[in-house]
């Protein structure tokens, strides 16, 4: 053993870390929503009190449904964009390196100054948006004073920072099919659509797959959007409380660390749903 | 032509937020928010940013947040490449099952044990201070996964064993042999550590809990809850924000985009 010292000593910082910062706060998150805590005073265990709340709070299946349509409503328009983007970059010649630059930027920019930015766009009375509307002779829309939409609002704004992210990934996938399949392809007369969803897509699914599985990580976090654009209270009809939002609200606004974890694990079992779905979908994947 | 016109089309989409936030920044927000806005810069862009200078502390949440995201970005390179060069080119017992275990570690949303980090920090004296946004980072499964990959092809066997013929012990082997060639993957691994940093906003949102002690996106955060529609103070300060972070960005973008993606498609 003392010869792999060394090795050992060289990847323990991690493990370490990761025992102190993620794998104890797990295991804590789980014991603390057996308590009633405010942070500070005594914790008081109460069994399955808080559970027996969460499963009848319409609050916490109001921000579970929330999370989930606007993870749908995001999701669905920005795979497909970006793959569109993909495909029609793949074929292009000139400025490569710029279009690539001016489609990724929007996803490395501060979530904050973005959704800052889409507030001034979206808002209903002095919004950009509701101005150019009102000037083509439309009337103004509740973007963010409505339910519907806030939930548009805030799926605008992921579609659009993230919709080049995507087609950068899809991208390398483009480039890593031999041209020689799409030639022989063409020439046996398929067309480009034909090309696109017979070949293309099929050969692109562990990426794709990749791409799904980052934005449902992502999209059941969704939190910053939701706290700038509509605040901690989640708007009007609370259409844009999401569940982390929940779980920030009810732990560092409300003082409620007991049912803040409790909201935790149920995000957490939320979690693992689709991790285990997502799993399942790169097993058969992987079959060839 | 029609490709050029959805080419062109996306580009403008993508970019105009960062026109209309410039727009608004260099104008007086009763410009902004008069029938018809104004649409084209102005030259209010210094009233504006010192208004924001008034209202938050700027230059005390800037070098928090440049504190933090470089001393996370050290830790993270110094720390992940020796992890990712020991599993790439070392043997050792329960090696494989230690790296499986490392990438389960990817399966829990950091955003999950944003309560009982908190508690844990509270527990280390660390709420309140920098501390708690530099350590963390250190757990970066994704940064050792990906280094692993680059290392594996890019660092060749023969000089290891050459050097350890030599003498090298260990660690001479990672600064000496190591280090030097995965030099390229260290500039990706830096820039995406620092980005996510920088832009990180619940974690030190929860945890800076000292309104004048905080990071910019917190900044940001509070100037957009007090001042929600005066947009060209509020766009001054988001301008200045983005800047420094789209710099850094820019600096490294070709090979940044270009090795992001080959990792997205090899993983």
């Amino acid at each position: 053993m003392r010869k792999y010292l060394p090795q050992y000593l060289a990847i323990s910082p991690f493990f370490l870390l990761f025992g102190v910062f993620g794998l104890f706060p797990m295991v804590f998150l789980g014991y603390l929503a057996f308590h009633m805590w405010d942070g500070i005073g005594e914790m008081k265990f109460v069994g399955l009190d808080q559970f027996k709340f969460l499963v009848t709070d319409d609050i916490f299946w109001l921000s579970l449904v929330n999370t989930l349509e606007i993870w749908v409503m995001s999701t669905v328009p920005t795979l497909f964009l970006g793959l569109v983007i993909a495909y029609v970059l793949h074929s292009s010649i000139k400025f490569t390196t710029f279009y690539r630059i001016a489609y990724f930027v929007p996803s490395v920019t501060s979530l904050v100054a973005v959704a800052i930015v889409f507030g001034s766009i979206f808002s209903s009375h002095f919004g950009l948006l509701n101005a150019v509307l009102e000037w083509i002779g439309g009337g103004a829309v509740p973007w963010l004073t409505s339910e519907w939409g806030i939930k548009v609002s805030i799926s605008a704004l992921i579609v659009w920072q993230w919709t080049g992210y995507n087609a950068i990934i899809y991208l390398a996938g483009l480039q890593a099919i031999s041209g020689e399949v799409l030639d022989a392809a063409t020439v046996d007369g398929a067309s480009r659509w034909q090309v696109l969803w017979r070949i293309v897509i099929p050969m692109m699914k562990p990426v794709i797959l990749f791409t799904v599985i980052a934005s449902t990580i992502g999209g059941l976090q969704t939190f910053t959007e939701a706290q700038i654009l509509v605040g901690e209270e989640g708007g009007p009809g609370q259409s844009g409380l999401t569940m982390v939002l929940y779980l920030y609200q009810q732990a560092f606004k409300h003082n409620d660390f007991g049912y803040g974890a409790t909201i935790g694990v149920g995000l957490f079992l939320v979690v693992l749903v689709f991790s285990i779905i997502n799993w399942r979908l790169v097993q058969q994947g992987e079959r060839p | 032509m029609k490709r050029h016109v959805v080419l062109v089309l996306g580009v403008l989409v993508s970019l105009f937020p960062f026109y209309w936030m410039v727009v608004m920044a260099t104008n007086a927000t009763e410009n902004i928010l008069k029938f018809p806005p104004a649409l084209t810069p102005g030259g209010e862009l210094l009233v504006n940013v010192g208004k924001v200078f008034e209202e938050i502390d700027f230059f005390g949440s800037m070098l928090n947040t440049v504190l933090a995201a470089a001393g996370a970005t050290v830790l993270v390179l110094v720390f992940d490449s020796l992890a990712a060069f020991t599993f790439a080119k070392f043997r050792f017992p329960g090696r494989n099952a230690l790296f499986v275990l490392l990438l389960g570690t990817m399966m829990i949303p950091p955003q999950l044990s944003a309560i009982p980090q908190f508690v844990v920090m509270a527990q280390l004296g660390w709420v309140g201070s920098l501390k708690a946004l530099i350590v963390p980072a250190v757990i970066n499964a994704f940064g050792i996964f990906w280094m692993r990959q680059y290392i594996s092809g890019a660092v060749h066997d023969e000089l290891l064993e050459a050097s350890r013929l030599d003498g090298c012990g260990f660690f001479r082997q990672y600064w000496h042999v190591g280090l030097p060639v995965v030099r390229p993957a260290l500039a990706f691994l830096g820039i995406f550590t620092f980005i996510s940093v920088w832009n990180d906003y619940l974690w030190p949102l929860v945890v800076l809990v000292d309104p004048d002690e905080v990071t910019l996106q917190v900044a940001l955060g509070q100037l957009n809850r007090t001042h929600d529609t005066d947009y060209g103070m509020l766009m001054a300060g988001t301008v200045l924000a983005v800047i420094p972070l789209l710099i850094v960005f820019l600096i490294g973008a070709r090979n940044f985009i270009a090795d992001l993606a080959k990792g997205a498609v090899r993983g």
